[in-house]
């Protein structure tokens, strides 16, 4: 294998594991832009996966071929946004606090999934091995492109998808009149509220945008990587997803270049096992960098936090 | 009147009590909806924790390391601090012990206390580290110990792997017997259910937290910080140093956990594929017990009891066990979302309170 080579399967395989990421942390983005902290992303993710391998299964044995997978994936994004409406109703209408119910969404989601998994297979905690997956697809003639074809444009469909999210994302968010009012909700409520923006239905379309697409990223770990659920199918990612939201600054350009990066941790200790010279390193050491490396970035990172104001903070207009 | 105030005041004993009513009726929902019979469930389950002594020993191990954990974050939530990283420091706790139960021989009076120490040490310098970042650079606990929680697995794999296991296996050689804090005499009256001193250390912790925390002067600050870190440092306290003060005790508490399910359960480590969950688990208890000293206590007795009849529930009625992971879900959801519970119980009182009227 010739360097260029090596670094177009490593381009590669870091957008496999990324994309799941970034579906979630743009998730993560939305409610917090609104004012609602989201610990319960692994949980949300937890259900997508689960949900996806779920209906992709039923689809297949209906007879849907093909195009099971896409009922799964849009049945992912559905389930997440039930589960996050419990947040949503408990920490805007009850303003419970938000980090609580983050983590109870994070208990709950999995003890659920994985109980309904035994209920539907007859005691076994893991669905069976989808027939069906997402294959990549290759784009005709910019995939002929020497290097960048087989690093960018012979991927997965939801890797596609997922870019065109976080553009649109971007755009919503700083150059359309929702996406002011959402921020606006996030930074100051009150003042919000004030010119006749309801902080309540921002914040709901904030944490169910969270579900729907942290959803889809645990629906695209199942679809594209494991292609089944169990209960360690997800295992941390969504907390990953949460410390690329963080490191990306809540900002939807600077999620996706976090989840990169944290892909490409990932990808590069499956690289590892590739060299000799590689190899003389503890394997160990490869699963700690993308850890450490954000820990180093953080820390030598300017400025402070740059969250929204009224982050974590239920909003009570009696209190205004 | 009074009798409403007092149910919709948060501290009410109420409000919990219903919860935990509310969580097992989901819980009993879900059952009937998956088609199991919920009574047979429950009843199968209390059967599991109070049938034998050995069940009943072995049900008080299952709760000690989450009264631990749940210390550990709710000593750091009552100083404003949300420690997620409890995980990685009991991970850490487990494998400072291991290096000092597995490497040194010594008599029992050093060797034992040694371990011990080195095991709240590592704990606490790992939570330390987070507090450190957060005092000097500003970055968020939450992100530094979600980070650190990770790499507190891989380096105790790494620490295990390289230096401390038995060739060919996957577990540490035995921990020594000079270090070991099992109770013998307990462990032959429970039927040989895994006793050991870490259940009276995990008491005495709860006192500590409780006179640390509101019988001293620097607990004073650590709670006026967590209140309010900008009142705080304007009358004069350290917010920084307390901070870092703050993530080393509460990863100590988090490390003792680690230490006892080595020196007082496994005898040995083995090489995780992932962490145990207990540090996850310890937010739940913590939570559930509203980060009070019994709180703590009641909500790791509830927490750990739950999950260890819930064997007995998929046993005896075939029932997933995950169905506890929904019920502890709900109770936590119903007590954080008190005023959901209010919600819901408000008619009766309104009711009552007409009725009361019409009489006089």
């Amino acid at each position: 294998m010739n360097v260029l080579e090596v670094i177009g399967q490593l381009i590669n395989v870091t957008l496999v594991f990324s994309t799941a990421l970034i579906f979630t942390a743009l998730g993560g983005m939305y409610s917090e832009r609104s004012g609602v902290v989201n610990i319960g992303l692994e949980g949300l993710m937890v259900s997508g996966a689960f949900a996806a391998a779920v209906m992709t299964d039923y689809a297949s044995q209906a007879g849907l071929a093909a195009s099971a997978p896409w009922v799964g994936f849009m049945a992912a994004a559905i389930y997440g946004v039930l589960v996050a409406l419990l947040h949503a109703v408990s920490t805007i209408t009850f303003r419970a606090d938000q980090t609580v119910v983050g983590v109870v969404i994070n208990i709950f989601a999995l003890g659920l999934a994985i109980y309904l998994t035994k209920s539907l297979y007859e005691g076994s905690g893991q669905t069976p091995q989808l027939a069906y997956v997402f294959d990549k697809w290759a784009i005709p003639v910019l995939k002929d492109i020497p290097l960048l074809g087989k690093a960018f444009f012979t991927a997965y469909p939801t890797t596609y998808i997922v870019i065109a999210i976080a553009v649109i994302s971007y755009f919503v968010l700083f150059r359309t009149p929702f996406g002011l009012r959402l921020r606006a909700v996030g930074e100051h409520p009150s003042s919000a509220d004030t010119v006749g923006i309801s902080v309540t239905k921002y914040r709901y379309i904030g944490v169910l945008l969270s579900g729907a697409l942290a959803g889809l990223g645990g629906a695209t770990i199942t679809l594209t990587t494991t292609s089944s659920f169990a209960h360690n199918t997800i295992s941390g990612q969504g907390f990953i997803a949460l410390a690329a939201l963080i490191f990306g600054k809540w900002n939807p350009l600077g999620v996706v270049g976090a989840a990169l990066f944290f892909g490409l941790a990932q990808a590069l200790r499956n690289f590892a096992q590739l060299f000799e010279f590689s190899k003389q390193i503890p394997v160990e050491f490869f699963y700690m960098l993308p850890y450490v490396l954000t820990l180093i970035v953080l820390a030598g990172a300017v400025g402070r936090s740059n969250a929204p104001s009224a982050l974590g903070q239920p909003y009570d207009p009696a209190k205004r | 009147m009074e009798t409403i105030k007092k149910v919709f005041n948060k501290s009410s004993i109420l409000v919990p009590a219903i919860a935990i009513l509310l969580g097992l009726m989901v819980g009993a929902i879900a059952m009937l909806a998956g088609g199991y019979n919920p009574l047979l469930a429950y009843s199968s389950l209390l059967d599991k924790l109070f049938s034998s002594p050995y069940n009943m020993g072995e049900a008080i191990r299952a709760i000690t390391p989450l009264i631990f954990t749940g210390i550990a974050v709710a000593f750091a939530f009552r100083t404003g601090l949300f420690n997620i990283g409890v995980e990685g420091q009991f991970v850490m706790g487990m494998t400072g012990a291991t290096i000092i139960g597995v490497t040194l021989d010594l008599p029992w009076y050093i060797h034992a206390p040694l371990a011990v120490i080195t095991g709240a040490l590592f704990g606490g310098l790992w939570a330390a580290i987070a507090g450190v970042l957060k005092a000097t650079r500003g970055v968020n606990e939450v992100i530094s110990s979600i980070m650190l929680n990770w790499i507190a697995l891989f380096l105790s794999n790494y620490i295990v792997a390289t230096y401390l296991v038995e060739k060919g296996q996957q577990k540490t050689r035995p921990v020594h017997e000079s270090a070991m804090l099992t109770i013998d005499w307990l462990i032959e009256l429970m039927d040989k259910a895994r006793m050991h001193w870490g259940t009276f250390v995990a008491l005495i912790c709860i006192a500590v937290f409780y006179i640390l925390l509101w019988r001293t002067k620097q607990g004073f600050e650590l709670r006026a910080v967590g209140h309010n870190p900008d009142a705080a440092q304007y009358a004069g306290m350290n917010v920084n140093r307390t901070i870092v003060k703050s993530m080393f005790i509460s990863g100590v508490f988090a490390g003792l956990g680690g230490v006892f399910e080595i020196l007082g359960v496994f005898g040995y480590q083995t090489v995780m594929a992932a962490s145990w969950g207990y540090g996850f688990d310890g937010i739940a208890v913590a939570l559930l017990g509203g980060n009070t000293p019994v709180g703590v206590l009641l909500g790791a007795i509830l927490f750990g009891g739950l999950n260890y009849g819930s064997t007995g529930m998929s046993f005896g009625a075939g029932v997933p066990s995950e169905v506890v992971r929904i019920v502890i879900g709900s109770v936590i959801f119903f007590v954080a979302s008190h005023g959901l519970v209010k919600w819901f119980i408000k008619p009766f009182f309104i009711k009552r309170a007409d009725k009361r009227k019409e009489a006089v």
